[in-house]
């Protein structure tokens, strides 16, 4: 019944120059999302990988447990000094990521090119 | 459908995760005939989700004999919605999440759904039944409620 979640890996240079790593992700983002949340995350060079974007652009559906995921990566990243900011959230899911305070800990951007204009 | 005022829209799920996704559906389609503005019917979604998975889990404990009724009231001015599920209900409200706390460690990376709930739609209670052997959250949204 949900959407399989898919993610690939883009790597991109920021205006500034600064090597991003680029999460993107598709479908719905629950609890059976596990492996293409963190799972592809974790399969990121903790060594290059240090700016790192999640693409939500062509998702459509994100419950707690997928927000929980999110959540969890974002203390994986923290403890490996990395930083992550998500983009491409609707202004639904931008709010929801407000109210349960990941802005505190990842800054949202509307889409790709204002995130990587940011960096 | 003419006048969707006072009209009851019952929709049972089995208690397998991702059925939310139905009552999703469902809710968001009389909302829209009620005329609830964009944003409300994406709160009431997935203040719906949430408190199906709930009942799913946690309720039902994901026994796909048991299912999850969903019943949708169109009153004047408001949605009221029941999910219904056959566990004994909740004991008690569970602290609202703290991010740093989970940041850190402290505290589980889950456990938002009844916060966001709460936080999406106008009234949010969760009753026990009588005999211990089913409950439900009754859920209000309100047709006025101010664009934010």
């Amino acid at each position: 019944m949900q959407s399989e979640t898919k993610s690939r890996v883009d790597q991109v240079t920021s205006p500034a120059g600064h090597p991003v790593t680029i999460l993107r992700f598709e479908g719905d983002i629950a609890s059976t999302s596990k492996d293409a949340v963190l799972g592809a995350y974790q399969a990121l060079s903790k060594a290059t990988a240090k700016l790192i974007l999640l693409d939500f652009t062509k998702v459509d559906y994100i419950n707690s447990s997928g927000i929980a995921l999110v959540i969890q990566l974002l203390i994986e990243a923290a403890n490996s000094g990395q930083k992550v900011h998500a983009f491409g959230l609707s202004a639904h899911f931008t709010k929801v990521f407000t109210m349960v305070g990941i802005t505190k800990y990842a800054q949202l951007f509307p889409d790709q090119t204002t995130a990587l204009a940011a960096l | 459908m003419t006048d969707p005022k006072a009209t009851t829209v019952e929709v049972r799920l089995p208690s397998r995760m991702g059925y939310e996704k139905v009552a999703m559906s469902t809710a968001a389609s009389v909302a829209k005939l009620m005329g609830f503005r964009q944003d409300r019917i994406e709160d009431l979604k997935t203040a719906i989700a949430e408190a199906c998975i709930n009942a799913i889990e946690h309720g039902n404990r994901l026994n796909e004999k048991l299912s999850v009724g969903v019943v949708l009231s169109a009153g004047d001015g408001a949605l009221e919605v029941k999910v219904i599920d056959d566990g004994t209900g909740m004991k008690k409200q569970p602290a609202k999440p703290d991010i740093d706390r989970k940041m850190h460690g402290e505290e589980d990376p889950r456990g938002m759904g009844m916060f966001l709930i709460q936080a999406l739609v106008d009234e949010a209670e969760w009753v026990s039944g009588i005999d211990g052997s089913s409950s439900y959250v009754r859920l209000v949204i309100r047709l006025d409620k101010d664009a934010e």
